[in-house]
């Protein structure tokens, strides 16, 4: 910050408001994009010197690729994961569950559920809250199903997930995992309303009346939006950068070690089985989606179906045991049996759907 | 003066209440501070995202742990 002090001295005059904040953010905005395109331009050269040259390991040996693999992908995904963390965290300030609750309000089904899994990419949800969101959520007269749109594709559907998945695996499948996120919730969430499982919500949460208006927006201004960016950074970075590590770690040792083609077997297209196996072992799994793709990646590589692997990342994505504990609060059991269940089948079509065209 | 602070007691609920109790004791402002865990509470103020701070039946942050100086300032009235 002292440094800055003089850069902007000359300047001070042009401005009236906040003489300082504006140029300064985007002054090192610039100058970290710079350093961020820097490392990320120099980690795979820096990944070869390092696993090839100064541990002096053979390019093509087991050791020495799954050390390249994890000294490059870490830091890669990493690296990523941080830009779009900041930029998602932009996008989000303008988004809070309250003013999706208040864009939700009214709307009819189809439409509603299309826009319930839409905005639970960008709306702020921590699954710790998914028991007042959903209270706010039903008594404000939000449908039960497009409620359940927004609930399924808030954690499946997150940055974190894509961003792996573009670093790791590629453009094409981070689009594929985004389109047949957002159809699971869409579809998932229609089947549910059309169910009429209304009387199955705990009879004291339907006595609460609550008014999509009341609270208030806080209108946040340019360098709050950055802070909170920051702030979003600091605690998803910070939070699941280890699972990262981990996950990478396992997914280089799969690389290394296990033999090609080892899943074609167990996880392959083949087998018709395979899907409705990955996603019963996947549910009651509970990782986030940093834990979950290097493991993926390193599946894939190992000659598992598509459709069986993204199958069994988003049943541990989206459909998690705590979750449904915590759910089993508001919700009878039945309904969360079938909310599963929905979801779980949902998720199966994806994965058949994958193997027959891919 | 009634703060209170929402949350069904996840870590962040935790650190707001720490932030609302420094709040109290450097501003030196009288406020009763009570803990709110009960979910149907939380969603009759409506907060659907926790943790959240309501001062005076005011609901002023929700789903977020806020600064010490904001909380300050909603003490004061500001």
């Amino acid at each position: 910050m002292e440094n800055l002090e003089c850069a902007c001295a000359s300047e001070q005059k042009l401005k009236r408001e906040n003489p300082k904040s504006k140029f300064f953010y985007w002054f090192w905005g610039l100058v970290l994009l710079g350093i961020w395109t820097l490392l990320y331009k120099s980690l795979l050269p820096f990944s070869q010197w390092f696993a090839f040259s100064l541990l002096a390991l053979k390019p093509g040996s087991h050791l020495g690729e799954a050390v390249q693999f994890f000294v490059y992908d870490t830091p890669k995904v990493i690296l990523l994961l941080t830009l779009v963390v900041f930029l998602v965290g932009i996008v989000r300030s303008y988004f809070s569950p309250e003013r999706t609750r208040k864009i939700l309000a009214g709307k009819r089904e189809s439409v509603g559920n299309v826009l319930a899994a839409l905005l639970g990419i960008v709306t702020p949800f921590c699954s710790c809250s998914a028991v007042p969101l959903f209270i706010g959520f039903v008594t404000a007269g939000i449908p039960l199903g497009v409620t359940f749109s927004f609930l399924i594709s808030a954690p499946m559907v997150n940055e974190i997930a894509l961003v792996l998945l573009y670093g790791l695996l590629g453009w094409k499948i981070a689009a594929l995992y985004l389109f047949t996120g957002l159809f699971v919730a869409i579809v998932a969430g229609f089947v549910i309303g059309r169910l009429n499982l209304e009387h199955y919500i705990e009879d004291w949460v339907l006595k609460i009346r609550t008014d999509a208006n009341v609270v208030t927006e806080d209108k946040k201004s340019f360098e709050q939006r950055i802070e909170y960016a920051l702030q979003s950074v600091k605690d998803i970075v910070g939070k699941v950068w280890i699972y990262i590590v981990i996950g990478i770690a396992v997914g280089a040792g799969i690389h290394g070690y296990v033999p090609e083609d080892f899943m074609a077997s167990i996880m392959g297209k083949s087998s018709w089985w395979s899907v409705p196996l990955a996603v019963i072992i996947g549910v009651p799994m509970y990782s986030n989606a940093a834990g979950i793709v290097p493991v993926v990646e390193a599946l894939l590589g190992k000659g598992a179906a598509l459709g069986t692997v993204l199958a069994f990342m988003m049943s541990v994505i989206a459909l998690s045991l705590p979750e449904m504990l915590i759910l089993r609060k508001v919700l009878k059991k039945r309904l969360i049996i079938v909310f599963a269940s929905i979801v779980a089948m949902g998720i199966l079509l994806v994965g058949y759907i994958f193997n027959l065209v891919i | 003066m009634e703060v209170k602070v929402l949350g069904p007691g996840c870590p962040n609920c935790e650190k707001t209440m720490n932030v609302v109790m420094d709040a109290i004791r450097e501003s030196g402002i009288m406020a009763n501070v009570t803990k709110v865990t009960d979910y149907a509470e939380i969603a009759k103020m409506g907060v659907l995202s926790t943790p959240g701070v309501v001062v005076d039946g005011q609901v002023k942050c929700a789903g977020k742990v806020p600064t010490k100086e904001e909380v300050i300032s909603w003490l004061k009235g500001e």
